[in-house]
């Protein structure tokens, strides 16, 4: 490889730029769409629909609407009735660049000069949105003169609204299911196939093959098949024993039977390649296959164990179906993936909820991810079979 | 809340704790009715023997019993309900299959899933094997890999909203906020209402799992790649090859075994897509597909029946895979 790369690429400075360039583009369009919910969930909730994310390091222009003051605030100076007053509730937010008085024309005078309204009126709007409002004739009316401006509105990052996010919307609820879920659907199957790992790798008895086999045919088994009958058996219980249908315990017991058939494959196939010479010179010491699984094989095992806890983390976290099976999709029970569901549809042009909440549901699998992604990739490498 | 995550943590202490105890519990039991030790002769061989019996099933029991209730069981009882009637009362033959042959939805449905099945695996192979090519020749490859493989640890649900958030479509004339129609009207083309346009709005959603997989695939390919012994390149530059012929004459054909690994776990992930098509267009717009189409049998229209017949359509269509899987493990002699 190294040597095919050195003839390829070497030749010309012209194909070793190349194999960067496109290298760049790959990553830019892998990485694009996450960055750009990251970069709108911070952004100003008013901001996030008037220009894209990907402007949001600018300042944007956008155009307005807003009311002069009443006639009621009026002054008679030098023959003449004026009002003044901002047209910023809080002045010195951003800048006007231009202003109108007709919803057709709405940048029709630049900032800072006086514009003609005619029958002797005028009307002068500052860069920084104070107004003075003249006329020969005195103001009428309850409500003042309707004003268009265009006005720029530097940057603006915020945490609001995770804030909103987590206390209103119930994702911080959501976020606390999740994890009510995962954790136990993560650590259950772990002991119970490293045992049943062990005797398929190293006990010898009866039937041994067969179980295999059909270990590795139910890999592949999709999620689908089991759905209908589960269901049933979960209200069978329930009615029976008068407890709810849909429980944690529920889940938790679903996720680790779905989990097992790629827990038991994956450890198998590790700890069926240790060295031999270890459980026979234990076993001629008189330890029994516990001692040895319990002492040799479970501890070297660490990295394969890392490797599947990861995965089932992961499946556990990002699953939707499952969840919304097993657990109900009430608002005390919704995950984080059923609640980003949800708000889809409830939510559903509201982008500053939608993508603050999918952050938050992203961000622990990245971190566990990140942080550990040596073990993912080797569990990866040995079970690319997993289909379940 | 506090309760939930008092209970929480209840559950993994008495769920390990439980685990713990039965095997260290059901291990001392037969140490105790067959001992081994302190006793000679015949009846310590034959007691040796017993447990070597016994204690295989011991270790597996709780994994097989989980097994049959989750998954050996119910694959058994869907068929079942795939030839009874919405309840799961009356038997109706095959008459569900028929109802599948002639309904529209599902003619649909299938159509969809054929194409992402065409589609989907075939992008992210392909895709993962140019990056894994190209990264494997700078020395920033490394975070290149990183990062296009991140989006794996996203779930669907979460790469569903960040890819509506591309495809968010604003009347004409508003500002576009979604990137793609942003570079569109740059362009100066019309804004375009992605997600229901009949037909392309398939690929739309495809290119979210595309996004997903390939840097599963990428990881995979990559390692093959590393795999190819050096000396067969080296003979190939002696031989005067160019660049395109060693990739294609001799790195493909050594890792050929690696892409069809990686394109069957591709496709059964593709035969059960459901929460991409759930969360973007509910299978409006005819991007239905067999899996989504199963849910809503499922939970709006309350028919068993038909929900498990299609499960066992998508089961249908996994089969060869498992055969085969199960065949390959038995050549390699892992059984």
């Amino acid at each position: 490889m190294a040597q095919a790369s050195g003839n390829s690429a070497g030749k010309s400075s012209f194909g070793r730029w190349g194999v960067h360039l496109a290298v760049l583009f790959f990553v830019a369009i892998w990485t694009i769409p996450t960055l750009g919910i990251l970069v709108t969930s911070l952004r100003d909730k008013d901001q996030i629909i008037t220009s894209g994310w990907w402007n949001s390091f600018f300042s944007s222009s956008q155009t307005q609407a807003g009311r002069l003051g009443a006639a009621a605030g009026q002054q008679e100076r030098d023959g003449k009735f004026v009002i003044e007053g901002n047209i910023f509730e809080t002045p010195g937010a951003s800048t006007v660049s231009a202003f109108g008085t007709r919803s057709a024309a709405p940048t029709q005078y630049p900032a800072g000069t006086a514009a003609d309204l005619g029958d002797g009126e005028t009307l002068q709007v500052n860069a920084d949105g104070s107004y003075i409002h003249s006329s020969t004739k005195k103001f009428e009316g309850e409500r003042g003169q309707r004003v268009y401006y265009s006005s720029t509105v530097p940057p603006k990052f915020t945490t609001e609204n995770y804030y909103n996010v987590l206390t209103s919307e119930n994702v911080g609820r959501s976020f606390l299911n999740s994890l009510t879920v995962t954790i136990p659907a993560t650590i259950i199957p772990i002991m119970i196939a490293a045992f049943a790992a062990y005797a398929l790798a190293w006990m010898r008895f009866p039937g041994r093959a067969i179980l295999i086999a059909v270990i590795i045919g139910l890999l592949v088994v999709p999620l689908q098949m089991a759905l209908i009958p589960l269901l049933e058996m979960y209200n069978g219980v329930g009615n029976l024993f008068g407890v709810p249908s849909k429980t944690y315990l529920g889940i938790w017991l679903a996720h680790t039977g779905f989990g097992l058939p790629f827990a038991i494959y994956l450890l198998r196939s590790y700890m069926a390649g240790l060295p031999r010479e270890l459980m026979e010179s234990a076993r001629i010491d008189g330890a029994s296959d516990f001692e040895i699984f319990m002492k040799i094989v479970l501890p070297l095992s660490f990295p394969v164990l890392a490797s599947f806890a990861i995965f089932q983390f992961l499946w556990v976290w990002n699953d939707l179906l499952v969840a919304m099976v097993f657990l109900g999709t009430d608002q005390e029970h919704l995950v984080l993936t059923g609640r980003l569901n949800a708000l889809l549809g409830s939510r559903g042009g509201d982008w500053e909820i939608l993508t603050t909440s999918a952050f938050i549901t992203i961000i622990l699998p990245l971190i566990v991810f990140f942080s550990l992604q040596r073990y993912f990739v080797r569990g990866l490498l040995a079970g690319s079979v997993k289909g379940g | 809340m506090a309760a939930q995550i008092f209970s929480a943590i209840l559950v993994i202490i008495v769920g390990v704790g439980g685990c713990v105890l039965y095997f260290w519990g059901a291990n001392k039991l037969v140490d105790l009715i067959f001992p081994s030790r302190g006793v000679t002769g015949a009846a310590a061989v034959d007691n040796l023997r017993r447990q070597g019996l016994i204690r295989p099933w011991l270790f597996i029991g709780p994994a097989l019993v989980i097994l049959v209730i989750y998954l050996i069981y119910p694959v058994i009882s869907t068929l079942w309900y795939s030839v009874y009637d919405k309840t799961g009362e009356n038997f109706v033959g095959l008459r569900n299959y028929g109802w599948a042959l002639s309904d529209e939805q599902f003619h649909n449905s299938i159509v969809n899933n054929l194409m992402w099945l065409l589609v989907v695996p075939a992008a992210c192979t392909f895709l993962g094997l140019i990056i894994a090519v190209l990264t494997d020749k700078i020395w920033w490859g490394t975070i290149a890999k990183s990062l296009i493989f991140l989006p794996l640890a996203i779930s669907f649900v979460g790469a569903s909203v960040i890819w509506k958030f591309i495809y968010e479509y604003r009347g004409e004339g508003q500002v576009q906020i979604g990137i793609l129609n942003s570079i569109v009207t740059w362009f100066g083309g019309d804004p375009q209402v992605w997600i229901s346009m009949p037909f392309w709005n398939n690929f739309f959603l495809m290119i979210i799992l595309i996004w997903i997989q390939t840097g599963f695939a990428m990881v995979i390919l990559s390692s093959a790649l590393r795999g190819i012994p050096e000396e067969t390149i080296e003979a190939a530059v002696i031989d005067g090859a160019n660049p395109f012929q060693i990739f294609w004459k001799i790195m493909i054909p050594q890792i050929w075994g690696t892409i069809a690994v990686v394109w069957t776990t591709i496709t059964i992930l593709v035969l059960k897509v459901f929460d991409i098509v759930l969360t973007m267009t509910n299978g409006q717009w005819n991007s239905q597909v067999l899996a989504n189409l199963m849910f809503d049998w499922m939970f709006r229209g309350l028919d068993n029946g038909r929900g498990a017949t299609i499960a066992i359509i998508i089961m249908l269509a996994v089969l060869p895979i498992m055969i085969w899987n199960i065949r390959q493990a038995n050549k390699e002699g892992k059984l």
